[in-house]
């Protein structure tokens, strides 16, 4: 038993911190900010050639062979970042839908409503639709693929978070079926856990930004971090996203090591307490900033905005924890 | 990342499984709490069996006369400890997870010879004299203190929260050695024999009704120099030794045992009708998902642990995590039994043959409040990590 990263694991999260240092900077990823953008193609095929859409396929299928144990290193680094772009469901149709794993498809998902059907009004929202080649449903029963260039969709004018841009469909086909119940089953789990990785990656990032700026800025001639009122918003954020980064790599693990946990129960916990670190830290983090928070031109707001996406497209989190409790 | 033990660990456990199972069944009668000395008998008998068996001092050095355990294999045997519901560490606490390894390190090899065989067999049990009346959560404000005669520390003062203080054969106290205002630089750590004139004890009532602890008042209480560990004025480094031992594996069988609690509590609930308030179902759940990320970051602890030879600064953020669930688990059983809460006394019939009575979910709810004030409160944790682990500037 070691539940350190391994030295593969911890280099892995290194190079993909030093990809994102390069490819995505905050300023180039805010000058992309606003309504109706594509997706950055070459930045798509960077990440693709780094591997983070082929990690899980298996070597004899051309991927990189790593389990979720890797992937969660990988995209908890991914998330610390903002990478914007549905690059947590491209990972996981990497090996179903032609193109994914290569980057040459950009795989979107959203939540089926057990309503669901040609003639059910279902407004739904889905970001990034104009740069999807498919789009899966993620059901209960399974799961299915929709070409988005068939929906009926309006783009919204402001998303609540300016780097995940939204459209509106009111109307969702059925799809042509990729995945059976188990496919799905998979498919809601290891969302639980990348988008936890995600997740715990913004609670994280938040939380450094937060220090940063403690450390620096000085009130009654003094650093504010110096001041216990400010100290312990900080040691409550780092409790809660090491706390939940625990528990997504323990879901992880459970998963890619069968016999060592309830793989369900943990990847149900990991996603739950990654959400809520998320919330949590992105408001603390903002109060940290006092005013300059409440700017636009401050980052502090879109790891809160992004941390209400990942949470609303892995939750409802109150689901989260009734499962929890279920298999307790 | 791996999770899976190995053949080594599986051979270790097993071995402790089978162990327990033969001789947990021979123990005693649980004394009863209010008991001191039957519950050191009960206390210094369960760590002779672990002696004889070979399991004494698990992660003391061999030098230390320990078995010199791997990190992982110490988990092993707190988990494997707590599953079978083997007794708690007790009046053996301090000896072996405060003054012993302190002691292994610090000793000098004539002290470590006198001290730690006696507290690994069972034989001799030791008590803390480290907190004072007027320094609590600033301990190096503390003012017993022992002025040097001849061969011998005179020693007078007060000490406080020392638990089992009228059982103990020794106590681990620091003293001020050094000026007045010379705070951690002037501090002396002393091996404090019990039966000495001078020693006088009055136990405090908590309000949870019981006597665990109690203030220990010293009027010229002679201690042989031969009893100081390390050097004269240099007790606070050598206390900093034990303290990070209290932070590694301290609290494991604590979150394996709050598991137990929330199991039992979600039994309780499925039969109460409780279970179908979903509002219920979220708390068990958020709890369990908690629950199951402090064992995890205790497996990490663990981990780094193993590999660096110290425990990691993670220790804190576990004890800060668990103490304040511990308070929540506590809320929620008060809230599942409702009226019944209102009573230390069992009320057999008002919650039914339950899984949990509610006398024992009263304790564990006024319990919990001692949890984010002993071993360092909630505050001075988070003071820790914030300066310690995000390298905030100290006020």
């Amino acid at each position: 038993m070691d539940f350190e990263l391994s030295e593969d694991e911890a280099a892995l999260a290194e190079a993909i911190r030093s990809l994102c240092a390069g490819r995505f900077p905050l300023d180039r990823l805010r000058a992309a900010e606003g309504p109706g953008r594509h997706i950055d193609t070459a930045a798509w095929g960077e990440l693709a050639d780094a591997g983070v859409f082929s990690l899980q396929v298996p070597e004899v299928a051309g991927g990189v062979g790593l389990g979720m144990a890797a992937a969660s290193v990988v995209f908890e680094e991914l998330g610390r970042a903002l990478v914007p772009g549905p690059i947590l469901s491209t990972h996981l149709a990497a090996g179903t839908i032609d193109g994914a794993a290569e980057g040459k498809t950009v795989v979107g998902s959203v939540r089926r409503p057990a309503t669901s059907g040609a003639e059910a009004f279902v407004p739904t929202l889905v970001g990034h639709l104009s740069s999807l080649g498919v789009l899966i449903l993620v059901g209960d029963d399974g799961l299915t693929a929709v070409d988005p260039t068939e929906l009926d969709a309006v783009a919204l004018g402001r998303s609540l978070d300016p780097l995940t841009p939204l459209w509106r469909i009111d109307h969702l086909p059925d799809g042509r079926p990729v995945g059976g119940v188990e496919e799905a089953r998979t498919w809601r789990r290891a969302q639980w856990v990348l988008g936890g990785a995600l997740l715990v990656g913004l609670a994280a990032g938040t939380l450094d930004m937060a220090v940063a700026y403690a450390k620096q800025r000085e009130q009654f001639g003094k650093p504010i971090g110096s001041f216990q009122a400010v100290k312990h918003m900080c040691a409550d954020m780092l409790v809660a996203s090491e706390t939940a980064r625990s528990a997504v790599h323990a879901a992880a693990v459970t998963i890619d090591q069968p016999g060592v946990g309830d793989p369900e129960r943990a990847a149900a916990g990991a996603g739950l307490l990654a959400a809520e670190a998320a919330i949590k830290n992105g408001k603390t983090s903002i109060q940290v900033h006092g005013g300059m928070g409440f700017t636009w031109e401050v980052p502090a707001h879109l790891y809160l905005m992004r941390a209400r996406v990942l949470a609303q497209s892995i939750g409802p989190v109150d689901d989260l924890a009734e499962l929890v409790a279920e298999l307790y | 990342m791996d999770l899976r033990y190995s053949e080594a660990e599986e051979k270790f456990r097993v071995e402790l499984r089978e162990w327990l199972a033969v001789v947990l069944p021979t123990l005693p009668p649980k004394p009863s709490a209010l008991d001191w000395p039957a519950r050191r008998i009960y206390d210094t008998t369960w760590q002779r069996m672990l002696f004889d068996a070979g399991y004494a001092g698990i992660d003391w050095p061999v030098e230390g006369g320990g078995r010199a355990a791997s990190p992982v294999e110490h988990l092993i045997y707190l988990e494997e400890l707590e599953h079978a519901h083997a007794p708690y560490v007790g009046v053996n606490f301090v000896g072996l997870l405060h003054a012993g390894p302190t002691i292994v390190v610090e000793g000098t090899p004539t002290q470590r010879a006198r001290f730690l065989p006696p507290i690994l067999r069972g034989d001799e049990v030791w008590c803390q004299g480290f907190s004072e009346p007027g320094a609590g959560s600033d301990l190096a404000s503390l003012r017993t203190r022992a002025v040097r005669d001849g061969d011998e520390y005179v020693v007078t003062g007060s000490k406080i929260w020392t638990s089992h203080a009228e059982v103990a054969d020794f106590c681990e106290l620091l003293v001020r050695t050094g000026d007045e205002g010379s705070r951690h630089r002037g501090i002396t750590w002393l091996a404090m024999p019990m039966d000495r004139p001078g020693i006088d004890f009055r136990p405090l009532r908590t309000i949870a009704g019981s006597t665990e602890f109690g203030e220990l008042f010293l009027d010229a209480v002679r201690v042989p120099v031969a009893n100081r560990i390390g050097e004269e004025n240099d007790g606070w480094r050598v206390t900093m030794v034990t303290l990070s031992f209290e932070r590694g594996t301290a609290f494991v069988s604590e979150v394996l045992q709050s598991m137990e609690v929330l199991r039992d509590l979600r039994a309780l609930a499925r039969r109460s009708g409780a279970w179908s308030a979903g509002e219920v179902r979220r708390r068990i759940g958020h709890l369990g998902a908690e629950l199951d990320a402090l064992w995890a970051l205790a497996r990490r602890n663990v981990s780094q642990a193993a590999r660096t030879g110290v425990p990691g600064v993670g220790g804190s953020v576990y004890k800060l995590g668990l103490s304040e669930l511990r308070q929540r688990i506590g809320e929620l059983g008060m809230d599942l039994i409702d009226g019944a809460g209102l009573s230390w006394d069992e009320l057999e019939g008002l919650d039914g043959a339950g899984p949990i009575g509610n006398a024992e979910l009263v304790n564990t709810w006024v319990h919990g409040f001692s949890r984010t004030i002993a071993a360092g409160t909630s505050q001075i944790q988070r003071n820790i990590i914030a300066e310690r682990i995000l390298g905030l500037p100290k006020g």
